[in-house]
């Protein structure tokens, strides 16, 4: 794999991260984020999305007229994001079932609709694929680490395995009811922000 | 962008294109896939049921799930061989014909032509479909081993639909399973907790003279309180949701009526 290759690829984990510091897609971490499994699923759908929505869009970048290009873009990943939502209740219906709408909200998620306006619009399809790719990743590293402590602190669970026992099962763990609620995902995000520029300063905005 | 493309004639075409593969694309997965999400949600609904009246863990014994090849099979076989579907008239309590593959309970609830609308409207579901189909759970011998209904009401967020067993005399429960819910995970959600859902068997839903007397008990039940279950710590509104459920499909406007049309007959014979 060529450096560049790699950068576009892995550059969105840390480096170039949506969530953490593009500050796209923020919503949906909120949401599906309560079991590591839903976030895994998430995270895979919505790799695909943007990763198929690049290279669709990338294709078709030099017919799409500039009048109504984020219609087109809209129609592309709308017609995506309904085909993994199918995909998913016919094979992971109890899944599907869990991550009800919010996998139809992939639609609105904003990294989805940013790669295609910031990078499809102008590369190659390969690339423009990788980069959607690799922005998924990135997404997902995020999503799997704000499940990995609301389920572990707020369910004593881990993929559903249960590693403290709770209370309510006459174990000793005290499940924390904050970190059960979507909103506690705003401070595990704001702490993963605060540690990636602790580490690579140089994300830090200039005042 | 070069602008030899900006033609309104070009940019009409071009989205009538993109259009249409993104139709094609849309309708290829959604009829290709179709039956495969019926099967699932089918399946869900067997597996719901049969937890209900107690015969989950028997079609997925090992030796049944080899028997019939998978665990889905296996469910679908035991559903087939134990339960039989019933189209009921709810306000009537009889049992009339219908096909119960096809009966959808939330689609009749929103069809103002086949539901009716609530005047007392306990559980907060706002109309109640006019018919629903019961799950008449059988034994080897073929008699009644647990009766299934499904029930739906309001919880915290949204409705919570499920299905409650019961034994034989129609007054012990077996079970209480909800399939379906948007409770908050950790409170309200708990209703899926195991350890919750063991509360309800042998507890009684009426009393010496008839009434529901279901409750679900804040601050938990008194021991041997037959009618009493201990409500969900955190969860108030879910749990006065479950009691309102319970109190509004067991009553008059709920299966009142063909529980006790089902006992009167059950009481001579061969109901039918």
């Amino acid at each position: 794999m060529s450096s560049d290759t790699k950068k576009v690829l892995f550059g969105p984990i840390v480096d170039n991260n949506p969530i953490a510091l593009q500050v796209l897609g923020v919503c949906s971490a909120l949401a599906v984020t309560s079991s590591m499994a839903n976030a895994l699923v998430m995270t895979i759908a919505v790799m695909l999305v943007t990763g198929f929505s690049n290279f669709f869009i990338s294709l078709v970048r030099n017919h799409i007229p500039s009048s109504v290009r984020i219609i087109v873009q809209m129609a592309i990943i709308a017609s995506l994001v309904i085909v993994v939502d199918q995909v998913l209740k016919a094979f992971s219906y109890q899944l599907s079932k869990e991550l009800s709408v919010f996998i139809g909200l992939i639609i609105t998620n904003c990294i989805v609709m940013g790669r295609a306006e910031a990078f499809a619009m102008k590369e190659k399809p390969g690339v423009s694929f990788l980069d959607g790719i690799g922005n998924g990743l990135g997404y997902g590293a995020v999503l799997m680490v704000v499940a990995f402590f609301r389920e572990l602190f707020g369910f004593g669970e881990i993929f559903g395995i249960e590693v403290f026992k709770l209370v309510q099962n006459d174990g000793w763990y005290q499940g924390n009811g904050l970190l059960v609620l979507p909103f506690s995902s705003f401070f595990i995000i704001g702490l993963i922000i605060w540690a990636v520029r602790q580490w690579k300063p140089e994300q830090v905005e200039k005042d | 962008m070069s602008s030899n493309k900006e033609t309104p004639i070009k940019t009409i075409g071009f989205v009538f294109l993109v259009c249409l593969v993104c139709a094609a694309l849309v309708s290829v997965a959604a009829i290709s896939l179709k039956p495969l999400q019926q099967a699932n949600k089918l399946l869900d609904k067997q597996t719901k049921i049969l937890e209900a009246s107690g015969l989950l863990t028997l079609a997925l014994k090992t030796e049944n799930i080899k028997a019939s090849g998978s665990e889905p099979k296996s469910i679908v076989a035991t559903f087939e061989k134990y339960v039989e579907a019933k189209m009921i008239d709810l306000d009537s309590g009889k049992i009339i014909e219908g096909n119960t593959d096809i009966f959808d309970e939330r689609a009749d609830a929103r069809n103002a032509a086949k539901s009716s609308k609530l005047t007392n409207d306990t559980a907060g579901i706002n109309r109640r479909a006019n018919n629903a189909v019961v799950y008449l759970v059988n034994n080897e011998q073929g008699q009644l081993n647990t009766l299934v209904l499904p029930i739906v009401g309001s919880g915290l967020w949204d409705l919570m639909y499920g299905y409650i067993g019961l034994a034989p005399d129609l007054n012990t429960v077996r079970s209480l399973i909800y399939s379906d819910l948007k409770e908050t995970p950790g409170l309200g959600a708990e209703v899926l907790n195991p350890k919750w859902k063991a509360l309800w068997p042998g507890k009684k839903i009426y009393n010496d003279s008839g009434e529901v007397a279901i409750n679900v008990i804040k601050g938990g039940a008194k021991a041997g309180d037959v009618h009493g279950v201990d409500a969900l710590s955190g969860a108030t509104l879910t749990s006065n949701g479950v009691q309102n459920t319970l109190h509004f499909w067991l009553g008059e406007q709920g299966y009142g009526p063909f529980i006790t049309k089902y006992r009167s007959v059950a009481s001579e014979g061969e109901m039918n």
